[in-house]
């Protein structure tokens, strides 16, 4: 068998697996009938949710766009003071969860329950999906085509806007539908922020006794709206393709002296950081100090921490493999199957966990009843859960592997099996560890899908903090969530070096628009 | 290469976890979906394997999820024992005929307000419905008689409260079952202009704590546990107590049922028993839970309100949460 069909294969083989919380909801859909569906879907409260969803989306997808983009440009191309120490604080956002930052910022002002906090609060949670790719990116950018454009007269807002951005584009459009599929499925961080969504109306549904089903179709509009975002930056993408072969005589482009404006910058991201990550840690380290059910019960701290890494672990790595295929069709076989198979991935990211995994239980339960609460299983599903985090990942590396040095190797003789061990994957590596690392910081906090489908007995660090929290035992709760944490900072600090990592072989430059 | 050795680590994680999970014992076991706070009902399975030697195996969740969880798995589920901390997901479980009748013997340990007539399950423990205000913002005098009264032009502002929640909708389902659907609507309708919504009973305590909004409805031991806590959340804060059969004295109750398709029936009906005789009752009564045990054998004491000093409303607990609230919940812009 020829590669790309065995890629097909298996790229179709995961998109099906993907697609299954979607076929639950279609199923739910056509189960309830048009006049059910009409008296559920058209009413002022759905246009209510449609509004706060559809806002809190544009809010942080070109909030987080703007930060990232800005801090990625004073750390890769100033010389603002203490530059390895400012990327990776500015990286490390991402190992505190979502729900914990928002407690942090509730317990703090009251204020931040309004749109504008949930704007905030989301923001300073994923703005690193957009910062870290867009370092990356702009590291690897050659200096020559910026020369080229300001000897040719223009002003150096006019090159970055016209040249500099446009290479930078995959990175802030991949890390932007990271960020928006994020807001879409959120529900813990937004739960707290008093900021109803569809995910925390879906939430709401389910937990009335008779509207589960109406829970499962409302997720549909979720669906819709991650179709639509899809859409919108597959047309933002457009048809360009960004390889070169060798480095030339390129250099780095000159870094921007700040002289007198250190001083103002230097503030700006003092402030930033004191926002991301002071307001959570002072909440942790007060509840830590005056709870009074703040206890350290070694042996269940212990077993929750050994379990949390250990699927975070073996999920990352099933994760990873899955996203292969998927992201070398996307790339080197671009194509209406391949772009199915890859946009399909994304679906069940933007869902709610309770759907997700109540779609796995509805399936798995009939089709491979031995498998039902098993390990294998739960893997699966954090696959499903999270595929798009490598994917995006993967494939924003393989864009910058040339396929001219596939041809090469398969010239001198090497098998395709060969070629793709010794070639693509050395070049894909960096691509294919960032990825990893986003996958194993979303398992480690993942919580509905644990609770329903985990090996009887298994406690996480998550389904812990969430438990104590929920029964007020915030005390008792600030030990998992420090453990979190810290679980959260070698993948944190992994992101972070290698983002600001010299490409090896190729770098990143527009040859067809 | 990297592929191989990525696969050797994988396989010995596997290994790892599935021993781990499997603990490899063979012994009797019951396996329960608890809703209810984990700290409380592993308290309680603990003292039951030593009685017993049975080997009690949680699942953890909320009663959302687990409600629904068994639901979708039908008669193919692997549970025993469904414990909620509200009595709706036990409805909306028995509405789907998963339930199978308890012992008479079990059933004679909790009185039958506090049960379904159709023996399907039984309560094991209770929360009041209470005011929490902020004693900076609301005079002892000014404080309503009755639940509906919060709906009234005067508290325009003034409430908050946590619509969402399965606890709120037992509240209305309360206030259907004793006012009747156009009270309902109105109360609704009023609450709506009122009121401030949050999501969670914890919210709601720590903004009326805060002074974001003078009042709030909530569960009792969210303020008696956050004053046993720290008192960060509640220490401005009072609660009131409606009484007088009033819908704000609805109690909810947290159910405990066996499922028909178990496979451990014999263990499963034992544990409910256990969990609702006098030694069971006990370990709640001494838990930092705080909720009500319903055996009248034992008490909860503790400087909480007594039980028998509530005077709840006599509403049908197999009436709470009809698809009919949902449905006025909907209409008003709740859900």
């Amino acid at each position: 068998m020829s590669r790309p069909s065995a890629a097909l294969v298996a790229g179709a083989a995961v998109a099906v697996l993907t697609l299954i919380p979607l076929g639950y909801i279609v199923w739910a859909t056509v189960e309830m009938g048009p006049g059910e569906l009409h008296d559920l879907l058209i009413r002022p409260r759905v246009g209510e949710l449609l509004g706060n969803t559809v806002t809190l989306l544009v809010g942080t997808v070109v909030a987080t766009t703007v930060i990232g983009v800005a801090a990625a440009f004073v750390v890769v191309r100033t010389d603002v003071p203490f530059r390895p120490l400012w990327h990776v604080l500015l990286a490390a956002p991402l190992a505190v969860p979502a729900f914990v930052n928002s407690y942090g910022w509730v317990s703090l002002t009251h204020a931040v329950q309004s749109y504008q906090g949930a704007v905030l609060v989301v923001t300073l949670s994923y703005y690193p999906l957009v910062y870290l790719p867009v370092v990356a990116a702009l590291m690897g950018l050659e200096a020559a085509p910026e020369d080229v454009a300001r000897s040719l007269g223009r002003s150096s807002w006019r090159t970055f806007w016209t040249v500099v951005l446009p290479r930078l584009s995959p990175a802030v459009l991949g890390g932007a539908l990271l960020v928006g599929l994020h807001v879409l499925a959120e529900f813990g961080a937004l739960q707290l922020l008093a900021f109803p969504t569809f995910t925390t109306a879906i939430y709401g549904q389910y937990r009335s006794a008779f509207a589960g089903d109406a829970g499962t179709v409302l997720a549909g509009v979720l669906v819709t709206l991650c179709v639509l975002l899809l859409t919108l930056e597959l047309l933002a993408r457009g048809r360009r393709r960004y390889a070169r072969v060798g480095r030339g005589a390129g250099h780095p482009a000159e870094r921007i002296v700040l002289g007198r404006r250190a001083p103002a910058v230097l503030l700006a991201l003092l402030g930033f950081v004191t926002l991301t990550l002071g307001v959570p840690l002072a909440s942790l380290a007060h509840w830590l100090a005056v709870g009074s059910s703040t206890e350290f019960p070694m042996g269940e701290l212990s077993s929750a921490l050994g379990s949390t890494v250990a699927l975070a672990l073996a999920g990352t790595a099933v994760t990873t493999l899955l996203a292969l295929p998927v992201a070398w069709l996307a790339v080197r076989r671009r194509g209406p199957a391949a772009m199915l198979v890859e946009r399909g991935t994304y679906v069940a990211n933007a869902l709610p966990g309770i759907v997700v995994a109540l779609a796995l239980v509805a399936v798995s339960i009939r089709a491979v009843p031995p498998l039902y609460q098993t390990l294998p299983l739960l893997l699966v599903a954090y696959a499903i859960l999270f595929l798009p985090r490598a994917v995006v990942s993967v494939k924003a590396s393989l864009e910058n592997a040339p396929p001219l040095l596939d041809d090469v190797s398969r010239s001198l003789g090497q098998s395709a099996w060969s070629t793709f061990r010794r070639v693509t994957l050395p070049l894909v590596a960096p691509g294919i560890g960032s990825g990893a690392a986003l996958v194993f910081l979303a398992i480690s906090t993942e919580l509905t899908g644990t609770l329903l489908l985990a090996p009887i007995g298994t406690t996480t660090l998550a389904t812990e903090f969430w438990n104590n929290s929920s029964s007020v035992q915030y005390g008792a709760a600030a030990p998992y969530a420090l453990l979190l944490i810290l679980v959260s900072i070698p993948a944190t600090f992994l992101l972070a070096r290698q983002a600001t990592r010299k490409p090896t072989v190729a770098e990143p430059v527009v040859l067809a628009a | 290469m990297t592929a191989r050795r990525l696969g050797a680590v994988l396989a010995a994680l596997l290994t790892l976890t599935t021993l781990s999970a499997c603990g490899g014992d063979d012994g009797p076991e019951v396996v329960v979906y608890n809703a209810q706070h984990e700290e409380l009902i592993a308290a309680v399975a603990k003292a039951f394997e030593k009685k017993t030697g049975v080997d009690v195996k949680l699942r953890n969740g909320s009663d959302l999820e687990l409600a629904n969880q068994l639901v979708t798995e039908g008669d193919r589920s692997p549970a025993d024992v469904f414990l909620t901390e509200n009595s709706p997901a036990m409805s909306l479980v028995d509405a789907a005929g998963l339930f199978e009748p308890l012992d008479q013997s079990t059933l004679a340990n909790i009185p039958d307000q506090f049960r379904p007539d159709n023996g399907h399950w039984t309560g094991f423990a209770a929360r009041s419905t209470v005011m929490v205000y902020n004693t900076s913002m609301v005079k002892p005098a000014d404080l309503p008689t009755s639940l509906l009264d919060v709906a009234k032009p005067e508290w325009k502002g003034k409430i908050s409260f946590s619509p969402t929640g399965a606890d709120f909708q037992a509240i209305v389902s309360a206030v259907l079952a004793l006012k009747g659907e156009q009270a309902t609507r109105d109360w609704l309708k009023g609450l709506k202009a009122n009121g401030t919504v949050y999501d969670g009973n914890n919210v709601v305590l720590e903004s009326v704590n805060s002074g974001q909004t003078a009042a709030g409805i909530i569960y009792h031991y969210y303020w008696y546990r956050d004053q046993e806590e720290a008192g960060d959340n509640s220490d401005n804060t009072k609660l009131h107590f409606f009484g007088e059969k009033d819908p704000g004295a609805f109690l909810s109750t947290s159910g405990a049922g066996v499922l028909a398709g178990g496979d451990h029936q014999k263990d499963a009906r034992e544990f409910v028993k256990y969990l609702t005789s006098a030694e069971g009752q006990k370990i709640i009564a001494d838990s930092y839970a705080l909720e009500y045990t319903l055996n009248p054998d034992v008490p909860l004491t503790r400087g909480v309100k007594p039980l028998s000093e509530l005077d709840p409303p006599d509403v049908d607990i197999s009436s709470l949460n009809s698809k009919r609230t949902v449905e006025l919940l909907q209409d008003a812009g709740f859900l």
